[in-house]
């Protein structure tokens, strides 16, 4: 594809309790594929998806945390998480399962001013 | 301007598929083109022809099918999410049809506005 | 850019996060978000605060809908449908906070 734009997934819901960020991630992977400059912002409840130490299988549900970690491999490596939304949920960075980069509101909202499309489920 | 909607929720559930459908039809009548809609999430049972709600209701699937033979309107349901629920090219309401999310990659590179209904 | 909201403040952060994060621009409630601008509810001063900052539409079919459409709070605005594809047009992103 010849047109590459700034893509950046707002990722604000826990993971399981919906569908949302489950496909959503499938919708990142794609996005990769076409060669789109691709970011992802998680914020509020989103910042749960990134959790350590999901273990799943009580729920008989698919544990979909490792993609997070092989989003690397797709180029995808912008990463950015909400400071605010880990203070207020007593997480702090070393909770992560990835490597993120932290910012603060301001900083997020700089960030989504720069893109072309941003979506979010 | 060339316009894209995505639509992420079920008919009658939540407001999603009506804010979409109003806000298309508000897009077309000030002469854009709203070019595409993509269905994801529970979004695809928009595309249900078993749907039937009762007759004093409005008929939110066969609403997006005449727009979509009135105005051109590509309605794509995304395959992965589809198969998931159960949407098939056997209970597909005329004038969706069924891809990859390929399609709404291409929603927001080749739209001037990308808009997002959904919960 | 426009943040569109559609949940109600008072049981969901999406406005409350989008007020603390977004750098300004247009902001339109449409569904349950039309509650953040009704004269009296909880979430009243904080959107009034918001004011400076953002520009507040509120998709007027959803208010009128629900109830509520005489209790627009002061210093908001009512657009319809063709307005809120008006706001579409004008910026040149827009994002859903779902």
């Amino acid at each position: 594809m010849s047109d590459v734009k700034k893509f950046m997934f707002v990722n604000r819901k826990a993971p399981y309790g919906t569908i949302y960020a489950l496909e959503s991630l499938e919708v990142v992977l794609i996005t990769a594929a076409f060669d789109q400059d691709v970011s992802l912002m998680f914020t509020d409840d989103g910042v749960y998806q990134l959790k350590k130490g999901q273990q799943t299988k009580g729920i008989e549900t698919k544990n979909f945390s490792p993609t997070y970690r092989a989003l690397e491999g797709y180029d995808v490596e912008k990463l950015y998480v909400d400071q605010e939304s880990l203070d207020e949920r007593g997480l702090t960075e070393d909770d992560l399962l990835v490597d993120v980069t932290v910012l603060s509101r301001a900083e997020v909202g700089a960030l989504m001013d720069e893109q072309d499309v941003i979506l979010s489920f | 301007m060339k316009l894209g909607i995505v639509v992420n929720e079920g008919p009658y559930q939540r407001q999603a598929s009506d804010s979409a459908y109003l806000f298309a039809k508000a897009a077309i009548e000030a002469g854009h083109e709203v070019w595409r809609v993509f269905f994801y999430h529970d979004g695809v049972n928009n595309a249900s022809k078993l749907t039937e709600p009762p007759q004093d209701d409005r008929n939110i699937v066969n609403r997006w099918s005449k727009l979509a033979e009135e105005h051109k309107v590509d309605l794509v349901v995304c395959v992965a999410a589809a198969l998931r629920r159960g949407i098939r090219e056997e209970n597909l309401a005329t004038g969706f049809r069924i891809s990859g999310l390929g399609q709404l990659v291409e929603a927001g590179t080749k739209s001037d506005r990308l808009v997002t209904f959904g919960d | 850019m426009l943040h569109i909201i559609n949940r109600s403040p008072l049981s969901d952060r999406a406005l409350e996060n989008c007020l603390n994060t977004a750098s300004g621009g247009d902001i339109l409630l449409i569904e349950d978000a039309v509650y953040a601008a009704t004269a009296g509810n909880a979430f009243e001063a904080r959107l009034r605060a918001a004011m400076g900052k953002f520009k507040i539409n509120v998709l007027r079919p959803d208010l009128e809908a629900r109830g509520l459409a005489d209790r627009l709070v002061e210093g908001a605005a009512f657009v319809d449908y063709a307005g809120f594809v008006e706001l579409v047009v004008a910026n040149k992103t827009c994002q859903s906070w779902l």
